[in-house]
């Protein structure tokens, strides 16, 4: 213990806690370094193929599998042009509103009543809603398949209660199968948003309605609807943005009515041998979806912020 | 009274075998400014959420101004509330809340912002019409929930421990606005507290409430001279409980048998039940510590046991000979050199007045 090793000892402390303070300092990198390995794999499956699709998306496909890599915007005029292409963009949102419209309306009283009126077990009734999930996401779509089909279960149904004499064509391979088929299969995605903000409402806030003179409704519209609002935008979104892209489920109860856009995405990476064009469709389904989410989000916020 | 403004007549409230509010009976005056006052537990909220309607009482009725509040639901009854965690909407801002309740009175624009106004400067928050209520400290969202539930002109407005959250000088000042608010706007006002200082300084009558009953319901000064029990008594402010033997139940002004004290006279013999243990209740002001013997009846000798020195006052603790438990004395620091004395002194003098002692039947 001579006064000289103290000196060494007092100067070396700082220089190896270094990395320490500077850990210590800045937030933000320790967040990079929570998120690290998240960001790792990110980078390895979404962000290099991401940049493969936009560099594709310019390049034109020649015979076999070979590209032409001259630059050319040829796929995204004829993404933009070609009827066909806008006939599926635009169908293909509107399913997907739809969809998106119906589940958080079917949602909706489901959270409420779980988080309002049930008292007791309510990680049971939550649990029970993701029961859909139990299984396989295309024996969901194959079950609506049997329900809505010629000799469904609807159709036997009525045909045994002499409702009709021949089985219905409209059930299935249309549009509208797609949406109750997409609604069922993404049902919780919208309730547990829903749920979550109806629960953490303060119930006095709802006794502080009821005092001031509303009635059961009015207190459902003033105060429960727009303290609910983050939910139902996040439910939306969270719907809205898959079931765009869904593809699963327009090619098993579509029919070529029900054809979306990434059905078509799907045919020029397989049969149709256009990989370009197949990147520049992909790539300009997501650009519309996000333009649409963000304005939709910017418009919510703004409206409420109006309620009165 | 006769007056009843609201009238509570043998309301239960029981939540399966527990009795949270046990038949009440209790009338208030129309103008009063009226507390529940008792600790956690005792039904006092319960019986205040009756009176808005957000429970139904298993028993009994509620009647506001002649009017049974039995099939009247809470969103058309003539009351207002200012709840505990004050309940603003923080999706409105300030002018909106206060607002909130007039859309069902059909106002033109030009009336609900007079309104608002007119609300805004009775409590104080002109100028903050567009804040929301996470910019507001929580002095501030108070006064916005009383503008709130006052804009209603309600008959009636409840208030549910509404400062228990502000810190200790914000209380004592909202205290003051609140009573002179009340007396300005002369509506009627039941608040429920636990704090008893809180329910002195402001109330015309208390009901001090314990196991889901009124044991008494009094003006603050009659609560705190003459409690009619050794609850009431212990709850409201400090006392000395001595036990003590009746000697004469005839009728007059009763003399009873206290320990270490001898024959003393006290102030409610006569009232007292006829019971043969009770016990004798003094007030730690009431008892005045001499160094030297004083002149009157009323006197004993003690010993200093303890001193805590309190700034504008000190208590004592001091005991006497044939008494168990020792008595707290508290006085006035007027003249700091005797008080000094007194600390200081081992053998001392304890005086009374005639009516400084009460008679209790001992129940606990």
């Amino acid at each position: 213990m001579t006064s000289a090793t103290s000196a060494t000892l007092a100067v070396d402390a700082p220089r190896a806690s270094a990395w320490r303070r500077l850990l210590m300092r800045s937030e933000a990198l320790r967040g990079y370094l929570l998120l690290s390995p998240t960001l790792l794999v990110m980078l390895g499956i979404m962000v290099i193929p991401m940049i493969g699709m936009v560099v594709l998306s310019f390049w034109t496909q020649l015979a076999g599998n070979t590209f032409d890599n001259a630059f050319t915007l040829k796929n995204y005029a004829d993404a933009f042009t070609r009827d066909m292409y806008r006939i599926l963009f635009v169908r293909s949102l509107g399913i997907s509103l739809l969809t998106t419209f119906f589940t958080v309306l079917l949602a909706y009283p489901v959270a409420y009543y779980v988080a309002f009126h049930v008292k007791r077990h309510k990680m049971v009734w939550i649990i029970l809603m993701t029961l859909p999930f139990w299984t396989s996401y295309l024996l969901r779509v194959f079950a609506w398949k049997i329900i809505l089909g010629y000799n469904g279960a609807i159709n036997s149904g009525l045909l045994s209660l002499g409702m009709i004499s021949e089985p219905l064509t409209v059930l299935l391979y249309n549009p509208s199968a797609v949406v109750i088929t997409l609604t069922h299969a993404w049902a919780a995605f919208a309730i547990l948003p829903i749920y979550v903000s109806l629960e953490k409402i303060d119930r006095s806030l709802l006794e502080a309605a009821t005092d001031l003179g509303d009635g059961p409704v009015a207190r459902f519209f003033r105060v429960v609807l727009p303290l609910s609002l983050p939910g139902i935008i996040a439910a939306s979104v969270l719907i809205f943005i898959p079931t765009v892209g869904d593809y699963v489920t327009p090619s098993l109860v579509g029919g070529t009515e029900g054809y979306m856009i990434s059905n078509a995405i799907q045919f020029q990476f397989a049969r149709g041998n256009n990989w370009p064009l197949g990147a520049a469709l992909a790539l300009s389904s997501m650009v519309i979806v996000t333009v649409i989410v963000m304005t939709y989000v910017v418009v919510v916020r703004r409206l409420t912020a109006r309620i009165g | 009274m006769t007056d009843a403004f609201i009238s509570l007549r043998g309301i239960t409230k029981a939540f399966g075998a527990f009795k949270a509010v046990d038949d009440v009976n209790l009338d208030i005056a129309r103008g009063e400014f009226f507390s529940l006052l008792g600790p956690s537990g005792c039904g006092k909220t319960t019986l205040l959420r009756m009176i808005a309607g957000f429970e139904t009482p298993t028993e009994g009725d509620v009647v506001i101004d002649g009017v049974s509040m039995s099939a009247v639901p809470p969103h058309r009854r003539p009351t207002n509330m200012v709840f505990q965690s004050y309940a603003i909407f923080p999706h409105l801002d300030v002018a909106q809340n206060v607002a909130y309740g007039l859309r069902r009175d059909k106002l033109d624009k030009a009336e609900v912002a007079g309104r608002v106004g007119e609300a805004l400067a009775m409590v104080k928050l002109s100028g903050y019409e567009s804040r929301r209520s996470n910019e507001l400290s929580g002095g501030q969202r108070q006064r916005v929930a009383l503008a709130r539930a006052l804009i209603k002109r309600p008959k009636v407005l409840l208030l549910d421990e509404p400062l228990g959250a502000l810190d200790r000088k914000l209380r004592e000042e909202m205290q003051l606005e609140l009573r002179t608010l009340q007396r300005s706007v002369g509506i009627t006002f039941v608040f429920v507290t636990h704090d008893q200082e809180e329910a002195l300084t402001m109330s015309d009558r208390v009901a001090v409430m314990s196991q889901g009953k009124p044991i008494q319901v009094a003006s603050p000064r009659d609560l705190y001279e003459r409690p009619n029990s050794v609850e009431v008594a212990d709850f409201i402010g400090k006392m000395n409980f001595l036990p003590c033997r009746r000697l004469n139940g005839s009728g007059e002004a009763g003399e009873v048998e206290a320990d270490g004290l001898g024959r003393v006279p006290v102030v409610n013999g006569a009232e007292c039940p006829d019971v043969a243990t009770l016990v004798v209740a003094v007030r730690p002001e009431k008892l005045s510590l001499h160094a030297d013997e004083p002149a009157g009846a009323l006197k004993i000798r003690c010993r200093m046991q303890n001193t805590a020195y309190l700034g504008d006052r000190s208590h004592y603790v001091v005991s006497v000979d044939g008494l168990e438990r020792a008595l707290a004395v508290s006085a006035q620091n007027a003249d700091p050199e005797a008080a000094r004395q007194l600390a200081g002194g081992a053998s001392l003098w304890l005086s009374w007045a005639p009516d400084a002692l009460i008679a209790l039947p001992a129940e606990r």
